[in-house]
């Protein structure tokens, strides 16, 4: 009996030992780093278009911290995976708020992972930074929109195939949030120039039947189809496209949610003819762009392609070093005030950010898929000004 | 509806019959004869994806001139590696578990994220693309306006030839007549000289192999990741209990009704409520007949 006490307070002050190490090791390391959290799907279905983005913010944080890091301190990114689960972003958000005290987030990918940080964000008065074109209709003053919404994107995709493509447009989607608000804008902007909707198809995510649309296709002969199929469905798609021998000579066609990044795994002899809106390609002939991709290759490797989110990524961490040291501190409302038309020479061309809205000014170019796996741009709008809430 | 479409909608739906068979074949054998549900029964069809990919990689860069033949090599080393894989899986694995319908529900389910964990560690989160070869692309042009895509036919043709094998051997083989023997009877089989545990080892990954060899056909039609296997699973089981989960010929029909209705709902509505109206249609059905379509007799 005594022997066990004794045994069971020395355990006890070696447990309390250890757990005293790592906090010195903290509090030696809190003077000259900052921590900024990221927060993407490493695991499940999501995790093919996010674990790329990751290796972009890193890579902007590595060359930040190469640099001399950001107001004299180092960058120490705390990457939580938020498993392809709503709720689980949710608690791991908290998690990087109330834990590990983050001076800001870069993360969330699809619409519903920012619907569910957001309040998290918001309550916490924290600080995140989303990447991925998106649905609009949202404000946020805890959230900065790097990438494009959907007047950046869809509306002006929309208006520029009216003006060059044709008059009659079938919509194709995956079911759920934002291919089905993106076509309700898509609708109602084609209508508005005198295009008419001649189908309109939604897929269970992760479909991978779809020779019935196609046949539906066939019989409703549209001069567009816009198609906002996402994942590994997309694969399906363009693979029974070309099988059932549509292709760009016969059709065409534009996909608002396939990057390079997708078109590695589509296949580009898949794709090619095919158009694409996006606000960046790998392709840009720019000297941010060139250093960009250049980094990326070196880092992660040859083979490796860039995409629209990943770009918006790398630019969103520079975007917040600038806001920093434009602030003079970490404090979140100081850096969100000093974020207000801030302006940055990004992979993409300079960005601005919106005086109100969080969003980014923004560029939105076509361009038709090679047989490369790469995009030729054939069309590029001026700056854009960012509008979620737009009037149809 | 013109003529064309309609013969390209009845030629979809028993190209997704075709699909549907060979994704129900293999799980419809190991559940009849074991009473296992095999939930990373995806995961096997997402190996043997994996597999004619790495085929082709191999193809591309030592044999490039006979790329036009890697298609039917990669089928090959696709069951051979499913099959192989099953059997050890058996041996190492479910053997433990028999007679616990609810423990390998359990544990293959956790197998099946084990293995998603493993391809996306090996080839990366993201999917990789598998070429079709030349000689499967694109359409048999029969008039102007009707196409019949060629891989579909291939595999139409593909679901013949293994469902006749499959066929032939439970039926025709020694073997074949040692597995329906232990499926009706275990016991009395076992009773009689049959090694019953090497009999459920060798089913186990014939059924395995017959997953490799859907996952391989597929790469032509969908997508091939770590989470490629999860697109499958929910048909797979649907097919087979509808169909009567220990009966071949259910398999088959209930394959053909679901694949024609579905197909037809998606042209009449759109694809989610076709999904939506199919399962429901299903769900009635099995109210009224609980064991599908096709019950076989068997003893326990």
């Amino acid at each position: 009996m005594h022997n066990e006490k004794r045994r069971l307070i020395k355990h006890a002050l070696l447990l309390g030992a250890f757990s005293l190490l790592p906090f010195s090791l903290v509090s030696q390391a809190q003077a000259d780093t900052v921590k900024v959290g990221i927060i993407h799907s490493l695991t499940g279905t999501m995790a093919m278009s996010e674990a790329s983005v990751v290796d972009a913010e890193k890579l902007a944080i590595e060359e930040i911290n190469a640099s001399g890091g950001v107001l004299g301190k180092t960058i120490e990114p705390i990457v939580e995976d938020g498993a392809s689960d709503w709720p689980t972003f949710a608690e791991k958000a908290r998690k990087l708020l109330e834990n590990d005290h983050v001076a800001a987030t870069f993360g969330a990918y699809t619409s519903a992972s920012r619907k569910a940080v957001l309040p998290v964000f918001e309550r916490n008065k924290g600080l995140l930074y989303y990447p991925t074109f998106y649905e609009g209709l949202e404000k946020s003053p805890a959230i900065i929109y790097t990438g494009a919404e959907a007047s950046q994107q869809t509306l002006a995709a929309v208006t520029w195939l009216m003006a060059n493509k044709g008059k009659s447009v079938y919509l194709v989607g995956s079911d759920y949030i934002w291919p089905r608000t993106t076509n309700k804008l898509a609708r109602a902007s084609v209508t508005k120039q005198g295009g008419s909707i001649v189908g309109e198809d939604y897929l269970p995510l992760g479909n991978i039947e779809f020779s019935s649309v196609i046949n539906k296709i066939k019989a409703a002969k549209p001069d567009i189809v816009l198609s906002t199929i996402v994942g590994g469905s997309n694969v399906a798609f363009y693979k029974q496209l070309k099988a059932a021998g549509i292709d760009s000579s016969n059709q065409t066609l534009m996909a608002l949610a396939v990057t390079e990044e997708e078109v590695t795994g589509i296949g580009a002899e898949n794709l090619t003819g095919f158009l694409t809106c996006m606000s960046y390609f790998q392709s840009l002939k720019n000297p941010v762009n060139e250093k960009f991709v250049a980094a990326f290759k070196a880092r992660y490797g040859k083979k490796r392609v860039v995409g629209d989110p990943m770009a918006a990524a790398y630019t969103a961490v520079y975007l917040w070093k600038k806001a920093v040291e434009k602030a003079g501190s970490f404090d979140v409302p100081a850096v969100i005030a000093a974020s207000s038309e801030l302006t940055l020479d990004a992979p993409e061309g300079e960005i601005k950010v919106h005086k109100d809205n969080h969003h980014l000014w923004k560029r939105a170019r076509i361009g038709t898929i090679n047989a490369q796996g790469q995009v030729d741009v054939i069309y590029e709008s001026a700056p854009i000004e960012p509008n979620p809430f737009p009037k149809l | 509806m013109t003529f064309d479409i309609l013969v390209m909608q009845v030629f979809s739906g028993f190209s997704l019959f075709s699909v549907l068979v060979l994704m129900a074949l293999g799980l419809t054998i190991v559940f009849g004869l074991m009473g296992v549900i095999n939930m990373a029964h995806g995961e096997l069809m997402a190996m043997g994806s994996y597999m004619t990919y790495v085929t082709s990689v191999v193809f591309q860069r030592y044999f490039p001139d006979y790329m036009g033949w890697y298609f039917i090599i990669g089928i090959g080393v696709a069951f051979v590696v499913t099959f192989a894989f099953g059997f050890l899986l058996e041996r190492c694995f479910i053997r433990f578990m028999y007679k616990r319908p609810l423990d390998t529900l359990l544990a293959t389910w956790g197998l099946s994220l084990v293995l998603q964990q493993l391809f996306r560690q090996v080839f990366g989160p993201k999917e990789v693309s598998v070429p079709t070869v030349q000689w499967l692309q694109g359409a048999w042009k029969v008039t102007e306006g009707l196409e019949l895509p060629l891989n579909r036919i291939f595999i139409i043709g593909l679901t013949l030839v293994i469902a006749g094998a499959v066929f032939l051997f439970l039926y025709r083989s020694r073997w074949g007549l040692r597995i329906r023997a232990v499926t009706q009877n275990r016991a009395m089989a076992g009773a009689a000289g049959i090694n019953t545990a090497r009999v459920d080892a060798v089913t186990f990954a014939l059924g395995c192999g017959l997953a490799g060899i859907a996952g391989s056909s597929f790469t032509m039609l969908a997508s091939t990741g770590p989470v490629s296997g999860q697109q499958y699973l929910v048909d797979t089981f649907i097919v087979v209990v509808f169909g009567g989960v220990e009966s071949l010929l259910g398999t088959f029909l209930s394959a053909f009704a679901i694949g024609q209705t579905q197909i037809s709902l998606e042209y009449l509505t759109t694809g989610s409520m076709a999904k939506a109206i199919t399962l429901l249609v299903v769900i009635v059905l099995l109210f009224f007949r609980p064991n599908g379509l096709f019950a076989a007799k068997v003893r326990r």
